[in-house]
């Protein structure tokens, strides 16, 4: 069939953009090894529906409706609920690598095929490993869970990715620094996925390289991934310069590693290691939210700045909202509790958890559905800009986020005055907080509305195809 | 006003910098403060055997150690000193769960020896410094 006896593309609408957006033709996918992303970023969601299942579990065991202990205890929840956030953020970063690589080299992935088998066997393996640990094949180490033999078939897994994404940028026609940032997030990504797979015997040691690997991802070198794309995204999406935009992105990049390096200290504070690490660790973590408020400024100021209004609605938002989200809840609330005097009191409760969950979905959920969001349009040629389906989701999905925060934040801190200052024991101030989780599971259906019709429009998009390159050929 | 190459500079040179002075920090650390402060002498076998134990059923997915975990169950760094080895052995060795204010435990029901391996774990834990962690409540007498 004839792409333009494709119904979505024969609209009087289509026309109109045409003519408004007469850049659009840079906007569709211009390679079609590019259309391998979709795959990851349905793997990607199709985890994250996972995931949320098993922080319903979670919240109602808070609740005191454990009803499904003896199938899904609580700790087999919770190693599936985080490991799938840890395998969704990476499948999302993986296929918005596979989106822009080849874009900002100029060519094609090397090999197509690859991907596709590094995708299969990235799914086998994230499967055994939820499956095995309601089995009790685990290794109980918090993110880290993920068995030994099943540690090395991931580390293959990543050297496949890299291998492609490294293969790309050699033989492409250029390097740009979008590229390279993102590139070097993803090799130092895995190059710290190694520190994790040592075995100590004492725990402390064991504690202390833990937080190289979850600590040096995620206030480092994802931060590095999450510069890349969206330096990518505002460079499409705002029309700003290049240059402006790259520059710009080594500063905000450099403040998170001079702050993020030697914030991993506010790890170690009460891990029994020594009282220098009170004092480094709380410099420098407390600098850590001026990386995500320069990225929130940069944002901001780069829309503000850019003189093209770019259609798709939807990714803007999107975009933006990852920038500001992120430096409320990985920046501001981080910094709520990362001081010593703080934190001695909030080390190991539920406050971890409000700035856990905030940060996680304002920095990195929220990245890759503004890839997803961006390239969906340009991948299958539908162009579903502004739908009221596409803001609704990111408002309930937001909002709901931010009540669960606050659930958290509520019963984290009475939490802390009731056990920490008070006194009482732990079992009589889990009784007294439990009310706080009833919230928490009403913000979280809001949430969870949200996120679902995300995904029903992202199978509303259909399936990636040949002809969105045609048709950027043809406009 | 700052150029690219400037702002390329500044993020070359602040990370190398800044992750030469945490892998000299993370040295001393590792090899001055560590052994003294968690009694590496004490590190036995059966404290071992105890530590293989905590990982291997995943018992930081409810509880937290050194601060660090899940926040179903109870901080563990000090069970020792706050339960006492009898209570403890009671509660892993049971065949039914532990539910304390009916929230269950999964029914491990460890033998004797393995319950004496995770005890002598949680006691050598507990005597390491943590720079005053869990701090002691203000009010309870």
């Amino acid at each position: 069939m004839d792409w333009r006896n494709r119904p979505q593309w024969i609209s009087s609408k289509t026309n109109i953009q045409k003519i408004t957006y007469p850049y659009l033709k840079i906007i569709y996918m211009k390679y079609k090894s590019q259309k391998v992303a979709y795959w990851f970023f349905a793997f990607s969601m199709l985890l994250l529906l996972l995931q949320i299942t098993y922080g319903f579990i979670m919240g109602f065991a808070h609740m005191g409706y454990d009803g499904l202990h003896s199938v899904i205890p609580f700790n087999t929840a919770r190693a599936v609920h985080t490991n799938l956030l840890v395998v969704w953020i990476l499948s999302g970063f993986m296929g918005a690598a596979y989106y822009i690589i080849p874009e900002e080299a100029e060519t094609e992935l090397v090999n197509v095929k690859l991907a596709y088998i590094q995708l299969i066997t990235l799914a086998l393996v994230g499967v055994t490993a939820v499956v095995g640990y309601h089995f009790n094949y685990w290794e109980g180490r918090k993110f880290l869970e993920i068995p030994r033999p099943l540690d090395w078939l991931v580390v293959a897994n990543v050297l496949t990715f890299l291998g492609i994404i490294l293969a790309t940028l050699y033989k492409g026609k250029k390097r740009t620094t979008t590229a390279m940032v993102l590139t070097m997030g993803l090799v130092f990504a895995a190059l710290l996925y190694l520190p994790g797979m040592i075995w100590f015997d004492n725990q402390t040691m064991d504690s202390f390289f833990r937080w190289w690997v979850v600590h040096l991802w995620v206030e480092g070198v994802w931060e590095l991934i999450m510069g890349g794309i969206l330096a990518f995204l505002l460079i499409k999406i705002t029309g700003v310069d290049r240059e402006v935009i790259e520059k710009w992105l080594y500063v905000i990049v450099g403040l998170t590693f001079i702050s993020g390096i030697l914030g991993t200290g506010h790890h170690y504070y009460y891990i029994g290691v020594g009282k220098i690490w009170l004092i480094v660790g709380g410099i420098f973590s407390a600098l850590e939210p001026l990386a995500f408020l320069g990225m929130a400024l940069f944002a901001i100021a780069m829309y503000r700045k850019g003189e093209k209004k770019h259609p798709n609605k939807i990714a803007l938002s999107w975009t933006l909202g990852t920038a500001i989200v992120s430096f409320v809840g990985a920046g501001l609330l981080g910094l709520a509790h990362t001081l010593p005097q703080v934190n001695m009191y909030t080390h190991g409760t539920l406050v971890t958890a409000m700035h856990g969950h905030l940060a996680f979905w304002g920095a990195y959920g929220m990245i890759v559905f503004s890839i997803i969001s961006y390239t969906m349009p340009n991948l299958t040629g539908r162009k579903l800009f502004d739908s009221t389906t596409g803001l609704l989701a990111f408002w309930l999905s937001n909002i709901g986020m931010l009540g669960m925060t606050v659930a958290f934040g509520v019963a984290g801190v009475a939490q802390v005055y009731l056990e920490r200052i008070v006194g009482i024991e732990f079992g009589e101030v889990q009784k007294e907080i439990q009310v706080h989780f009833f919230i928490l599971v009403i913000c979280a259906t809001m949430f969870t509305t949200g996120v679902s019709l995300f995904i029903y429009e992202f199978i509303k998009f259909g399936r990636p195809s040949d002809e969105a390159i045609i048709a950027t050929q043809k406009v | 006003m700052l150029s690219k190459s400037q702002a390329k500079v500044f993020f070359l040179g602040g990370t190398i910098v800044t992750f030469a002075i945490f892998l000299g920090l993370s040295w001393n650390a590792l090899s001055n403060e560590v052994p003294k402060r968690t009694h590496e002498e004490n590190l036995s076998p059966q404290v071992v055997r105890g530590k293989v134990l905590w990982e291997k059923n995943n018992c930081m997915g409810c509880h937290s150690i050194l601060g660090e975990g899940a926040y179903y169950a109870p901080e563990m760094t000090k069970v020792y000193e706050r339960r006492g080895a009898g209570f403890m052995t009671a509660v892993l060795t049971s065949k039914v769960p532990w539910q304390p204010r009916g929230r269950k435990m999964v029914a491990y029901g460890f033998s004797k020896e393995d319950a004496d391996d995770l005890i002598a774990f949680f006691k050598w834990i507990g005597e390491t410094d943590l720079n005053g962690f869990p701090p002691k409540p203000t009010y309870k007498k």
